[in-house]
């Protein structure tokens, strides 16, 4: 994983609550056995007025002039604000994973669905939790401001803005260890391997019942 | 003083990185159920890292999603779909992973098969790359979904990094009305608490109705846990969890199973354990639900209206609010038995078991769909559920009411196979999420129980059981 330095980007609004994981990636895009090239059906329902089926060619699709994403202003976005319970729904990494490959590095909500928070994580993309108060200030500012940047420094834990407003906000320390440092989470588990073992070997005794 | 959740964690913590509470911990994964959409990139992963799964003997796979409902003599028609399937069969070949594949008898819903097969156990730790493991927590586990870098870690070191949640408790007492169930139970939940309620929640459903319910009409409701946002649902082990596991093939038998039942009776949160959140709901003040819009959360009782946005003042409600009508299609107080339908699907990990089929059989026996009604589904759980129905003669029931009597799978709960609501229309189903385009493009969703889809599919519209 690469690790997670400070910088500042463009950033798009989502403004919409309880925004699911089929809304982020449709289940047909789910079929796919690789990881990359979710980008272009990410929010493929309501970015195409087409209906879109794994394989077809972007170039070749009917974007919808209403979608925000769409619109000039935000394309380069890495930065999306959202409303609350972002990312409820499936377990499926999927979501994450088309958020990244369309070039999100960063989520600001109010609040998260927990499966998908913890996705997040685990392969780079921060989601990061401000007030509902300072979410709705943001999103005024994004929608007054074309080519509206934040600069998000994840050892200092603040979100900023060009006219010096800094938010602060909290984050596992270990998950910020690990993002920090783009850190391999089996290798570290592994390191822990005669412990996993040990006990492993008590729980056998204990239930054996568990390991037949 | 622990709650039950606290015992199950306890008993699985290998770690901790720091004494301070809230830490991550290292957490001893005791089954982990794998299926064809959120493995592949996990397997593929594990393999250019040069690692092999911890420990064999802790995971079961099958193929649930992508499977076809219809004749599969022919095999997946669908290319992409058969190539996922047969990944799965493939990496479980290499392997050595034991898999139900699809022409099992076994085969089935993941969260359908592991009770079924006694693979869920109480005391355990069940993971699944999928949002329903939740599911499990019926047995007295620690059931939670994971992602496909979770599935990885878990397949590499048998363990998971997680923080604790906090542990909330939701009491249901008293007596359901008849024709009342699990489902609604799960709905009115929801109802109360909103689909972020349980966000960083474990929930233990405690409660006189709770304990009434059967193991399936706990596994319902625990697999809605994830529906009001708590990863984790459960139910302490009593009599009834231990009846439903007596003989099931991978559970403990003669010494064994004496050994396993002293301590999974042990599994109860003590009489004065803390929770962080308690909520209390009465059985008998639950009626049948249905939901409305395009969240779970937006739902009420069959005798209700559709709301109206105007009646909101929280701005950002009010907007979700009207574009949920939107998309479903539907004007503020409308009663909810004016509203008509083209499909009914009984099936999904929320509704599909022996209890579900028979619960839609005696409402539809000796009657017929109604003619309006396109399409009505019964997708049994699993080939053995089929079976056990078939034995019992629900497949002639359902048959006979104009139903079409399908092949196990999670079909029209996501639609990622050919099971689908084309757009515009509008479907009565046991499933858990009526999402935008959950179940096709455009497709319309109203989340119900077993009884009171087959009602509609009988009446054309939603109508209380009870007048059928």
């Amino acid at each position: 994983m690469e690790k997670f330095q400070p910088f500042s980007g463009l950033v798009a609004p989502m403004d919409r609550a309880n925004v699911d994981t089929d809304a982020i990636i449709p289940k047909q895009f789910l079929k796919s056995i690789k990881r990359s090239g979710f980008g272009q059906n990410l929010f493929d329902e309501w970015r195409y007025l087409d209906h879109g089926e794994p394989g077809m060619d972007a170039a070749q699709r009917q974007p919808n002039p209403e979608f925000v994403l769409n619109k000039l202003r935000y394309q380069g976005a890495q930065i999306l604000l959202a409303r609350a319970n972002f990312g409820c729904g499936s377990s499926r990494e999927h979501a994450p994973w088309s958020l990244q490959d369309y070039g999100f590095r960063v989520i600001i909500a109010p609040s998260f669905a927990d499966i998908f928070f913890n996705n997040c994580f685990k392969i780079g993309i921060l989601p990061i939790i401000l007030s509902a108060e300072i979410l709705d200030q943001l999103f005024e500012q994004v929608n007054a401001a074309e080519g509206y940047a934040l600069t998000i420094d994840l050892q200092a834990q603040t979100v900023s803005t060009s006219n010096g407003d800094v938010f602060a906000f909290e984050v596992d320390s270990f998950r910020k260890h690990c993002l920090v440092n783009g850190l391999d989470e089996i290798g570290l588990t592994l390191e822990k391997a005669e412990k996993i073992k040990q006990f492993e070997q008590q729980r056998r005794e204990q239930q054996p019942w568990l390991f037949t | 003083m622990q709650n039950l959740y606290d015992k199950l964690w306890n008993q699985h913590v290998v770690h901790t990185e720091s004494d301070e509470p809230g830490s991550m911990a290292l957490l001893y994964i005791d089954r982990h159920l794998v299926h064809e959409v959120t493995s592949p990139q996990a397997f593929e992963s594990l393999k250019l890292a040069g690692r092999k799964p911890w420990r064999l003997s802790s995971i079961l796979a099958v193929a649930d999603h992508n499977v076809p409902t219809t004749d599969r003599s022919q095999g997946i028609n669908d290319p992409i779909s058969r190539l996922q399937v047969d990944t799965l069969d493939k990496n479980c070949d290499e392997l050595g992973i034991t898999e139900f594949k699809m022409h099992d008898l076994r085969q089935g819903i993941v969260h359908v098969i592991g009770p079924e097969q006694g693979a869920t156990l109480p005391g355990m730790t069940v993971v699944c790359g999928d949002s329903h493991t939740s599911t499990h927590g019926a047995f007295g586990c620690l059931a939670f979904g994971i992602g496909t870098s979770e599935v990885e870690h878990v397949l590499a070191t048998q363990c998971l990094l997680m923080k604790k949640a906090k542990a909330m408790q939701i009491i249901v007492d008293g007596e359901l009305s008849p024709g009342i169930t699990a489902k609604d139970i799960a709905l009115a939940i929801i109802g109360e608490i909103g689909t972020a309620g349980g966000t960083g929640y474990a929930i233990e459903f405690t409660g006189s109705a709770i304990r009434a319910l059967s193991m399936e009409g706990r596994m319902t409701l625990c697999n809605m846990a994830i529906e009001a946002g708590a990863r984790a649902g459960m139910v302490a082990v009593d009599d009834t969890t231990i009846e439903y596991i007596k003989g099931r093939p991978f559970a403990p038998q003669g010494e064994l199973w004496d050994r396993a039942v002293t301590y999974w009776r042990t599994l109860q949160s003590d009489s004065c354990a803390d929770f962080d959140q308690t909520i209390t709901l009465n059985a008998a003040q639950i009626k049948p639900q249905v939901t409305w819009g395009t969240s779970p959360e937006m739902v009420t009782t069959i005798d209700g209206k559709v709301p109206d946005p105007a009646e909101i003042a929280d701005e950002v409600k009010r907007h979700d609010m009207q574009q949920a009508l939107k998309y479903m299609g539907l004007h503020a107080n409308t009663p909810i038995r004016d509203i008509a339908i083209d499909k009914v699907f009984i099936g999904s990990c929320t509704n599909s078991r022996i209890e579900d089929l028979r619960a839609a059989a005696q409402v539809i026996d000796g009657k017929h769909i109604a003619a309006t009604v396109k399409l009505a589904l019964v997708v049994p759980g699993s080939g053995l559920v089929k079976k056990q129905a078939e034995a019992e003669g629900l497949d002639k029931i359902f048959q006979a009411a104009g139903f079409e009597w399908r092949e196990p799978g999670c079909s029209m709960c996501l639609a990622m196979n050919d099971d689908r609501l084309a757009s515009g229309e509008r479907c009565a189903s046991t499933s858990n999420r009526n999402f935008e385009g959950r179940q096709g493009p455009g497709g319309r969703t109203h989340l119900v129980s077993p009884a009171t889809a087959a009602a509609a599919a009988v009446a054309g519209h939603f109508v209380d059981v009870s007048e059928i």
